[in-house]
C-alpha cells in the first residue's frame, strides 16, 4: 500500500505542476524535501545516542525486563507474538509512557529501540511483523495528557482558557486508540488468512 | 490537575535517569562503559533512516508544492461535507498525517483567523493535539529496522486518524456548542 501512496503523491504532483505550467516547482520541492529529511535524521543522532546509552544501562541492570514483567497482562492481549519478558516489551512501555507524558524527545528513541527488539523476533526481515503493526497503530494514535504545543499557540493568540482543549483531546485520542486496536486486530486476521 | 501533569512531565526524565543509574550501580553494571557502548549505535541508527525519510518527505513536498494537495483537499471537501465536517478544518485534517509542521502551520492560521475560543479554533486545537503525523512515524520506525513492506500499518494508522477527527468534531460540538 505504501508503494501506491508514494507513487501517487509524486506522479500527481508532477502532473499538477505540469498542468499549471509551473514544472520547475517539482525539482525545487524535491531537493528541499531531501534536505529536510537529512536534517531530520541528523537531528536524531544526538537524542538517539543519549537514549541508547541510557537504555543500555537500564537493560544491563535488568530494568527493561522488570518493566516488561510488570505489564504482562496487557502485553499478552496486545502482543501475543512477543515472549513474555522480552526486552521489546520494556521499550514499548517506555515509548508509550513517554508519548503519554508528551516527552517527544524521549519517545522517538524508545520507539526505535522497541522496533529494533521487535525486528529480532521477526521471521521476515523486510516485512512488518504483527507486533510491529500493533505497536505502530498504538503509537500513531497515542494518548497525550498535555498537548503542550497547541496550548502554547492558543495562549499566544489570546485564548481565555488555553487548556480548555485538554479534556476533548484526551477523549478524542481515546476513541482513535480504540479504533486503532480494533482495526489492527481485524486486519491482522485478514492478512494472516491470506498469508501475507 | 494540570499542574500535577506538568510537574510529572518535568520530573519524569531526571527521575528516570537517576533511577536507571542507581539501579545500574546496585546491579554491578559498569555504567560509563555501558552508556558508551549503547550510545555508539546512535549515529548508525540515525544514518540508516536517511533513505526512508528522503523518499517520504520528497514525495510529500512535491505533492504540496505542485498544488496537487489543494486540489485533493477540494475534492475530499465535497465528500466530507456530507459527514458534517466543517470545511475550514479540512486542509488541516488532510495534512495532519503527512506533515507535522505544515499541519501545525495551518492550525495556527485557523486559530489566528477564527480566534482560539471559537468553534473552529477549539476544533482544530483538539484535532492537532489528539493525532500524530502517521506517515512520519511509519517511515521513521519502519526505516530504522529496514522494513519495506508495511502490510496493513498504513490502513490502521489512517483509520485511527479518521476516527480521531470524527471524535474531535462530535466531542467539541457536544461540549462547546
Amino acid at each position: 500500500m505504501v508503494n501506491y501512496v508514494w507513487l501517487s503523491l509524486i506522479l500527481l504532483g508532477i502532473f499538477t505542476a505540469a498542468c499549471k505550467g509551473q514544472i520547475d516547482v517539482v525539482t525545487q520541492a524535491a531537493l528541499e524535501g531531501a534536505e529536510l529529511a537529512v536534517k531530520t535524521a541528523f537531528g536524531l543522532i544526538a537524542i538517539m545516542a543519549f537514549w541508547l546509552g541510557i537504555m543500555k544501562i537500564a537493560e544491563q541492570a535488568g530494568l527493561v525486563r522488570a518493566l516488561a514483567y510488570l505489564v504482562r497482562p496487557v502485553v499478552r492481549f496486545l502482543f501475543p507474538s512477543v515472549p513474555r519478558d522480552h526486552p521489546a516489551i520494556g521499550a514499548i512501555v517506555m515509548n508509550l509512557s513517554a508519548n503519554i507524558l508528551g516527552l517527544g524527545n524521549a519517545a522517538t528513541p524508545m520507539g526505535l529501540i522497541a522496533m529494533r527488539e521487535l525486528q529480532k523476533l521477526n521471521p521476515h526481515p523486510d516485512r512488518a511483523s504483527d507486533a510491529m503493526c500493533t505497536f505502530l497503530a498504538l503509537n500513531t494514535a497515542c494518548l497525550t495528557l498535555i498537548p503542550s504545543t497547541i496550548i502554547g499557540i492558543r495562549a499566544i493568540y489570546g485564548s481565555a482558557e488555553p487548556t480548555a482543549v485538554v479534556g476533548p483531546t484526551i477523549l478524542a485520542t481515546a476513541c482513535g486508540m480504540t479504533a486503532a486496536v480494533l482495526v489492527d486486530r481485524f486486519l491482522r486476521s485478514v492478512y494472516r488468512a491470506r498469508g501475507t | 490537575m494540570l499542574e500535577i501533569v506538568t510537574a510529572v512531565s518535568k520530573w519524569a526524565i531526571p527521575v528516570f535517569l537517576a533511577l536507571v543509574l542507581v539501579a545500574g550501580v546496585l546491579r554491578g553494571v559498569r555504567v560509563f562503559e555501558a552508556f558508551v557502548e549503547g550510545a555508539e549505535q546512535g549515529f548508525g541508527m540515525a544514518v540508516k533512516l536517511i533513505p526512508f525519510l528522503v523518499a517520504m518527505i520528497v514525495a510529500i513536498s512535491v505533492f504540496r508544492a505542485s498544488g496537487a494537495m489543494d486540489i485533493f483537499v477540494g475534492a475530499v471537501a465535497l465528500l466530507l461535507s456530507c459527514l458534517s465536517v466543517p470545511p475550514e478544518i479540512l486542509p488541516h485534517a488532510l495534512m495532519r498525517p503527512l506533515s507535522g509542521s505544515a499541519a501545525l502551520g495551518i492550525a495556527s492560521e485557523l486559530i489566528e483567523e477564527h480566534g482560539p475560543d471559537s468553534f473552529i479554533g477549539l476544533l482544530v486545537s483538539t484535532a492537532q493535539g489528539s493525532s500524530d503525523t502517521t506517515f512520519y512515524v511509519l517511515t521513521l520506525y519502519f526505516g530504522a529496522v529496514g522494513i519495506r513492506k508495511y502490510r496493513y500499518a498504513v490502513a490502521s494508522g489512517l483509520t485511527a486518524d479518521f476516527t480521531t477527527l470524527l471524535a474531535s468534531i462530535l466531542i467539541v460540538s457536544a461540549i462547546f456548542k
